[in-house]
């Protein structure tokens, strides 16, 4: 039982914290959120020349082989930034699938560009009524000689309008809510018949509706299985969700962090507020809930690649449903001790708690991975 | 980072769980599974199988005839004991008084004690809270006053756990009333068949009698059961309050509990189906089990640090009263009105609260109010919210 980093992984995450510390500060994030993109090409770059981009990737596909603990470093130190780069839709959905179910060919095509950062994927999973299920698909994907022509819609695809490829599941099979009869393709972003559009999320990323319609796709666009895409897509969604709690934890520290500062400082009836018991209680409940979290990340990094299903479902849902919960409960905190500057764009804390908050809505949430949870230890 | 038990700890596992599986008596762990209240008897003889086996101190140094064992062996330990349904170990002799008589107690202290704590032959009780002193312990007035070769105390403890079966006491007393409050603080052995000692109980709210009011009218305590030095009465409990917050946690017993509230929920029905199916008891259920995951986790983080647990042990101490609590009303909540029969004799000696209820709900409810204790004990809840935001915070 060996909950330290190896010293390997220490010096990695202290570069990242340096580098988020020193180049992703407040008023360098505000602009890069305004800015048309939504996200930073030059941060980017520099993440690529520090190779985070290659983490999670086998080194046969030019990665560096690392674990889901590997995966969970590179996320505290970008979520203690509240960065906005595109590393969960490119590095960890739309690569993890790549890595997931990619022929050695897709694999080759993809992969080294991506760890390059010269090419973004992004995963287009969700659909407008199924909530968080990923088997609830209705986009279809119908044969025409060798390929197939995709028709449908995906909601919220995280950073779906600045991909370059695009992985979208469709049916191939089935009924609407069947496990088998889903497939995985590869839809390059300018395809004839793709239109997208890209929006703001209050969370202060970027995702896209998409549109397909009647989209031509060669055989060699099938990404695993045909009728069998859910497995690796699943896949890919878990280790999409680990890694977000693990950003969580990020959010979660430095936000604590944040509002601890604030209550040391902020001076009312003659003393800073943190000497009043009321305050002190909530901001302890506040470590509580981190403390809590990270522990239980740790486990889902751990478990999150695991060949057992079973253990994988059940340590990244409780993980995620425990984020969700207890994200919610610290940014609430966060904000009600800040007071009126809680709720005003003017403090970092504020972003803090608005992150922390949506990141339960993305890769399914609370809810959803509770009773995913209960499914997996009955 | 490598969350798994190394083989040597998965042995360890086995070897313990072989152990209690063929020395816990089955009398014992069916009245710990069904929840029923145990006699003196039911604890002194599984401490005394333990005894005999070398496995009674586990926290202990070897020479003191401790085990040796890491924390998280011993967590390992724990878990093992109380998955089979093992009586907890009375904890206010060997965790709580012995730590401070090996740290600060004199040689024929520990000669006299400690041997006598291993083999269970006395039972030792707390003497620290007074009728108007709970969580600012330090104004308790109980008061010792040197008089030639021994003291005299004189006062009231009270929350005495289990004070009816002890035969030695460890008392906060007052020895100087001209200093700080917590200057003037002595820790006194105190033996609970010394003339002018008397026990009262005090019943809890499920009719239970655990605790107990301990009184001392010129009780001659002898100066040589004096621990350290006078006035640093304080120091020590302070320090004994930091062995029980990582104990308190229960992660073993609280995952024993959910198992059995898990088989409970499988019996019980809501619309014509298994409870365990209803979705909303299903979430209940499993934000308290990922609550305990995590708990475990934080535990684990604590103990394999290697770095003994500071203030942080507090955090052990809220949640682990948290889950505690929150199983006990799951449980109670699984019963629906099954939970309202009450009997005392099916709590005690087993059976059912009435004809139509089945024997597992009779102690439910009573333990749900049992239970809510445990956020008050070994310093409120409130009071380790102190401690953190004073000594982990900062604040």
């Amino acid at each position: 039982m060996d909950f330290t980093l190896s010293e390997e992984q220490q010096l990695f995450r202290d570069a990242l914290a340096k580098f988020v510390q020193n180049e992703y500060a407040f008023e360098a994030r505000r602009k890069i959120v305004a800015s048309a993109q939504g996200w930073s090409g030059e941060v980017w770059a520099r993440l690529a020349a520090m190779g985070a981009l290659a983490v999670p990737f086998a080194e046969a596909d030019g990665g560096l082989g690392g674990s889901g603990v590997d995966l969970m470093v590179v996320m505290q130190e970008l979520g203690r930034g509240i960065a906005v780069e595109p590393y969960l839709a490119t590095v960890v959905l739309g690569g993890g699938a790549v890595a997931a179910a990619g022929s050695p060919a897709q694999r080759q095509a993809l992969l080294p560009g991506l760890i390059a950062g010269e090419r973004q994927l992004a995963l287009a999973y969700a659909e407008p009524g199924a909530r968080h299920d990923l088997h609830d698909v209705q986009a279809s994907a119908r044969r025409e000689g060798a390929g197939y022509v995709l028709s449908g819609r995906k909601a919220t695809v995280l950073n779906g309008a600045t991909a370059d490829t695009l992985v979208v599941s469709a049916r191939t099979a089935g009924a609407r809510r069947d496990a088998q009869g889903v497939t995985l393709f590869l839809v390059a972003r300018g395809a004839q018949g793709v239109s997208l559009s890209d929006y703001r999320t209050i969370d202060g990323l970027r995702a896209a509706d998409l549109v397909l319609d009647g989209v031509r796709l060669g055989a060699d666009a099938v990404l695993g299985p045909v009728d069998g895409g859910l497995a690796p897509l699943e896949r890919a969604v878990d280790l999409g969700a680990a890694a977000l709690c693990a950003e969580a934890v990020g959010v979660i520290e430095q936000l604590n962090a944040l509002t601890l500062d604030y209550l040391r400082t902020r001076r009312q009836f003659g003393q800073p507020i943190g000497r009043f018991q009321a305050l002190q209680h909530r901001a302890v409940d506040m470590l509580v809930h981190a403390e809590q979290v990270k522990s239980i990340v740790c486990l889902a990094a751990s478990a999150a690649q695991s060949a057992d299903e079973r253990e994988r479902r059940r340590a990244v849902s409780a993980a995620k449903s425990l984020v969700g919960r207890s994200g919610r409960a610290v940014a609430k905190e966060a904000t009600q001790l800040h007071g009126g500057m809680g709720v005003t764009l003017e403090l970092p804390a504020a972003h803090y708690a608005k992150r922390l908050t949506m990141i339960d809505f993305w890769l399914g949430d609370s809810d959803w991975h509770t009773e995913r949870f209960a499914a997996a230890s009955a | 980072m490598d969350l798994h038990y190394t083989p040597e700890e998965q042995a360890f596992r086995a070897e313990v769980r072989e152990f209690v599986r063929a020395r816990l008596p089955r009398d014992i762990s069916a009245k710990v599974l069904g929840h029923r209240r145990l006699a003196k008897d039911d604890y002194v003889r599984w401490q005394k199988i333990l005894h005999e086996r070398g496995w009674i101190a586990a926290g202990w140094p070897v020479e003191h005839g401790g085990t040796g064992w890491s924390a998280v062996q011993q967590h390992i330990f724990d878990e093992e004991c109380a998955a089979a349904g093992a009586p907890r170990l009375i904890p206010f002799g060997l965790n709580m008084v012995a730590p401070v008589i090996m740290q600060f107690g004199s040689e024929q202290q520990k000669r006299r004690y400690l041997p006598r704590i291993l083999s269970s032959e006395d039972w030792w009780c707390q003497g620290y809270s007074e009728p108007g002193s709970g969580s600012d312990l330090a104004s308790l007035k109980t008061r010792a006053v040197r008089q030639g070769d021994h003291y005299v105390v004189n006062g009231q403890k009270t929350w005495t756990t289990l004070a009816q079966y002890a035969d030695m006491i460890f008392c906060l007393v007052r020895t100087d009333s001209s200093v700080k409050p917590q200057e003037g603080i002595s820790f006194l052995l105190i033996d609970m068949h010394a003339p002018g000692v008397t026990v009262r109980p005090l019943y809890l709210y499920d009719e239970e009698h655990e605790v107990n009011e301990v009184f001392f009218d010129d009780v001659k305590v002898p100066l040589e059961n004096l621990v350290g030095s006078e006035g640093k009465g304080w120091t020590y409990a302070k320090y004994l309050l930091g062995h029980e917050r990582t104990g308190i946690t229960g992660v073993g017993a609280s995952k024993r509990e959910l198992a059995l509230l898990k088989e409970i929920a499988a019996q019980q029905a809501k619309d014509g189906r298994p409870l365990a199916a209803d979705p909303v008891f299903r979430q209940r259920l499993a934000q308290v089990e990922i609550d305990l995951l995590a708990l475990e986790m934080t535990l684990l983080r604590v103990l394999s640090s290697r770095t003994k647990p500071g203030p942080e042990a507090s955090i052990l101490k809220i949640k682990g009263t948290e889950v505690q609590q929150a199983l006990t009303e799951l449980m109670m909540d699984a019963l629906g009105p099954l939970a309202l029969p009450f009997s005392r004799t099916a709590i005690e000696e087993g059976g059912s609260a009435a004809p139509l209820a089945p024997d597992y709900a009779a102690p439910l409810a009573a333990r749900y109010f049992n239970w809510r204790k445990t956020s008050i004990y070994g310093g409120s809840n409130e009071i380790q919210r102190n401690i953190i935001a004073q000594q982990v915070l900062g604040l």
